[in-house]
């Protein structure tokens, strides 16, 4: 039994790495107003480009770096297309996506031409702590984008509210008017969140590819950027409690892939289902505290009235 | 010789680095220092918008210390020409010369660095942020990367002592009173070093207590060498605050006189150009029937703690029911449970003997109730459609103004001249964007909007909030009008003047409780002012605690 336990939890935590990744990115983007859509996509460009550049120079730990300048490059993008050109978020976003979701495709046949593996990120013992029964194996037996995504949380969390930098991002995602007032740079505070963001997102991607899969295919995030999306909404804009949200989505995965490998009687169709019903049902029946969210979200900000 | 003369030299040197050194320390630790700005010129600026020739040619100068008053009509320039000082915008001609040099200012973090520090008319706070946060915002921190929130309370706390600005560096600013939230305003001009400080009607929001503490932090400011600009439409305070004032009409100065040396009436005239009268005449109406009334109405504040706690209110056809009482003591949730943009947890609401309580706003908008909100920037206008499109949204769907569903736009285009023209309201064009219109003359739109929908009941939430003195006489006159022709009126202010003169009866609001009710002709502003403050002190500015439940007087 708690082997069983232990597999489920070890499996959620490498699960949640890709959540963490792009949501923890997407919350700062959003708390400074600017809700990116194309999450998914530059996950998706993310994990075609560790897995190759991880294929053809073997080394894993350029490949995550090719990941994170690739997703820095499109968030950049979609900074340029929603800050400065001050196009509607929503749509951009869209529109962001479904050219990486064609362009991911269109170098998967050019450069791969079919499914292959990759050894992937082989997990770190952190020492005397992997010792520690049951915990062990479970906490500090992981790969280094693990550890790295989990850091991340405080990180963001102090980020925000502590530095001066996490400050604007705050006002300038409350009220862009006050900030700009006080001689702070909104564009440039909005370029920056939605281009680390995007960072982000790549290196999400490249967990997934070079780490959790260990292979690259077409639509291989199957809408994952999407759920980071929602978790952010679902954590309100915190980062710890987005993390809960990503840990409840990740465990209900978990178990389901092992309801699969179990083969317990019930669809495996409607088990892939589930997480996402829980998702959609969480966030509808939460109490929608609007006060919450960054007054300013997908609101272009634009000087002199 | 030459030996001892280069080590005195050198050491004479090394001493006045050391000086200077120290005198950096100290102007970083918050001590007294040299202003950086003492006078401040503005020749010939010019600003032009689409349509409207904001400031033509306008000369302006502040000395240091002084308190100079700022006049003129909605729309005059004022506003304009104070964000062309701080930076907002960039002056099509003119000069701005600080301690006799000209500058440039590109940005308002152009005009800090000089010493200009601006409040605004529509306040520029992150509400979700603390007081600290505020003030820390956009500033470089002592710490670097890590926030040092500690020290910028710390010196909020010695900047809010100095000046009596009271105000808790913890708190959050939405939880904050309106006049708390002008001392946080303050408060970071003062951090920023600001020598002098621009306040764009910083007293159109407040309560009386609350200008008077204003007042005297704006006097303690210039004993100490700060200058101000002050623009307000109340001329009796300008009279009690300024040395100087300067009075802008249509973009250009219309005059620059010593306060010592003019009226109201003399302030006015240079303001309008013509003679305005300062009172209204009030003849006797015969009151008709109850057409609104609540019966023991109970409802929830945005925050979802109780804001209405048990109203009972008449209000007869022909009558003028003033609501006084110090703002957040319930008055906009008053209004917003009539006009059906709030829900009631108890209670009914009747209009002309039928019961309301459930009816939708749309319902009771066609039943002829008339709000003109509070937060008219938010609640009442569509910022981002034009004047004429603000005017008829609530009459789109009648003859004349659509036929099935096409709208009528040769209607449309003569009723919105005919009310620009009739309310005065200054805008290059009804097709003009309403948020670019003066502060002001948004505020006549609306009213205008409303009160030509010729309503049963009007509500009339601090209608002369902002506006000039032609345009108040303008609303008095218009809302007396509309007494004489049968409407009841619901008129919500914090101007006890403007209450007392206007209405037949006079309801005061405490935490949630009308607290009392009196009759025009026996209520003085005395009385009315002590159950504002809730109802037992003797002292008019002090507030009880605890809420006064029967009423104190009738
Ligand atoms: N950003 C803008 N774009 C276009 N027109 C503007 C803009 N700002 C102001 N105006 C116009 O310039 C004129 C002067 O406006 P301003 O706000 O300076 O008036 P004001 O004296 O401050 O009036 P109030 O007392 O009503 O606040 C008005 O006619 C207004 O419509
Ligand atoms: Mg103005």
């Amino acid at each position: 039994m708690t082997a069983v336990i232990v597999g489920i939890v070890s499996s959620s935590l490498r699960l949640v790495t890709p959540y963490l990744f792009a949501a923890i990115g997407e919350t700062l983007s959003q708390a400074s107003g600017v809700l990116n859509l194309g999450l998914d996509g530059i996950m998706l460009i993310g994990a075609y480009a560790a897995f190759y550049v991880g294929i053809t120079t073997g080394s894993l730990a350029l490949g995550v770096i090719a990941a994170g300048l690739a997703g820095g490059l499109l968030g950049f993008i979609m900074a340029f297309v929603s800050v400065s050109m001050r196009a509607d978020q929503g749509v951009s976003g869209i529109a962001l996506y479904l050219f990486c979701l064609g362009l991911s495709e269109m170098l998967f046949n050019q450069t791969l031409g079919g499914v292959r593996t990759i050894s992937g990120l082989q997990p770190i013992n952190i020492p005397g702590l992997s010792k520690i029964p049951v915990l062990g194996p479970i906490l500090f037996h992981q790969n280094i984008l693990v550890y790295i995504a989990f850091a991340l949380v405080p990180i963001a969390w102090f980020v925000l509210n502590k530095t001066p930098f996490g400050l604007k991002i705050r006002a300038v995602g409350e009220n862009p008017h006050a900030a700009d007032s006080l001689g702070v740079r909104v564009r440039r505070v909005r370029y920056q969140t939605v281009t680390l963001g995007g960072v982000f997102a790549g290196i999400a991607g490249a967990s997934l590819s070079i780490a959790l899969l260990n292979l690259f295919q077409p639509n291989l995030t199957n809408g994952m950027g999407f759920i980071a999306v929602a978790l952010v909404y679902f954590g309100g804009w915190r980062p710890v409690r987005v993390l809960l949200g990503a840990l409840l989505f990740s465990t209900v995965n978990a178990l389901q892939i092992w309801a699969q490998v179990e083969g317990i009687g019930i669809s495996p169709y409607l088990t892939l289902m589930l997480p996402y019903v829980i998702t959609i049902v969480v966030l509808a029946t939460m109490k929608r505290r609007n006060s919450q969210a960054p007054s300013a979200l997908t609101k272009p900000f634009e000087r002199g009235q | 010789m030459t030996a001892a003369s280069i080590h005195i030299r050198s050491f004479l040197q090394e001493g006045t680095r050391f000086i200077a050194g120290a005198l950096h320390f100290l102007k970083g630790t918050g001590m007294k220092s040299e202003p950086v700005l003492s006078t401040l010129e503005m020749k010939g600026i010019v600003k032009r918008f689409p349509g409207v020739l904001a400031n033509d040619g306008v000369d302006f100068d502040v000395r240091a210390g002084e308190i100079h008053a700022l006049l003129g009509e909605n729309g005059a320039g004022k506003s304009t020409l104070m964000k062309v000082l701080y930076g907002m915008y960039s002056p099509d001609e003119g000069q701005i010369l600080i301690n006799g040099k000209p500058v440039t200012l590109r940005s308002p973090l152009d005009a800090i660095s000089h010493g200009i520090g601006m409040i605004h008319q529509h306040f520029m706070l992150v509400p979700t942020l603390t007081v600290a946060e505020n003030v820390a915002l956009g500033l470089s921190s002592s710490r670097r990367i890590v926030l040092d929130l500690d020290r910028v309370t710390e010196k909020v706390h010695e900047l809010s002592e100095a000046y009596r600005l009271r105000v808790d560096p913890s708190e959050e600013v939405w939880r904050l009173s309106v006049g708390e939230q002008q001392r946080v305003e303050i408060l970071k001009a003062l951090y920023r070093g600001a020598d002098l400080l621009i306040l764009d009607e910083p007293t159109a929001v407040l309560t009386p207590q609350d200008v008077d503490e204003l007042f005297n932090t704006l006097r303690t400011m210039s004993e100490e060498g700060h200058s101000l600009v002050f623009i307000s439409h109340k001329l009796p305070e300008v009279l009690r605050l300024s040395a100087r004032a300067t009075v802008l009409r249509d973009g250009r100065v219309a005059g620059s006189v010593m306060t010592n040396a003019v009226s109201q009436a003399d302030l006015a005239c240079m303001m309008v150009g013509r003679e305005v009268l300062l009172r209204i005449d009030h003849p006797d109406v015969e009151r008709g029937d109850v057409r609104l009334m609540l019966d023991g109405v109970h409802a929830d504040g945005d925050r979802g703690f109780p804001s209405l706690c048990g109203i009972d209110l008449e209000v007869h056809a022909g009558e003028i029911l003033g609501i006084a009482g110090v703002s957040g003591n319930g008055q906009r949730e008053l209004a917003e449970v009539i006009a059906g943009t709030r829900s009631i947890s108890a209670g009914t609401v009747t209009l002309n003997g039928e019961d309301m309580t459930q009816w939708s706003t749309h319902r009771r908008l066609e039943a002829g109730i008339a709000h003109i909100p509070e937060e008219r920037m938010v609640d009442g206008a569509v910022q981002e459609f034009s004047v004429e499109e603000n005017l008829i949204l609530k009459n789109h769907g009648h003859a004349p103004y659509s036929r099935g569903i096409f709208m009528n736009f040769k209607a449309i285009a003569a009723m919105a001249d005919r009310l620009i023209q009739r309310y005065d309201i200054k805008t290059p064009s009804r097709q003009t964007q309403i948020g670019s219109l003066s502060g002001g003359n948004m505020q006549k739109l609306i009213l205008a909007r409303e009160i030509s929908r010729n309503p049963d009941v009007l509500i009339a939430a601090q209608p002369t909030r902002g506006l000039d003195i032609g345009a108040t006489e303008f609303v008095h006159q218009q809302i007396v009008a509309q007494r004489a022709d049968g409407t009841a009126i619901l008129l919500i202010s914090e101007d006890l003047d403007e209450v007392l003169s206007l209405s037949d009866r006079i309801a005061v609001m405490y935490e949630g409780s009308v607290v009392g009710v009196v009759d025009r002709k026996s209520a003085t502003a005395n009385e009315v002012g002590r159950m504002m403050a809730g109802g037992g002190c003797e002292a008019a500015g002090a507030r009880s605690l605890a809420p006064v439940s029967e009423p104190s007087a009738g």
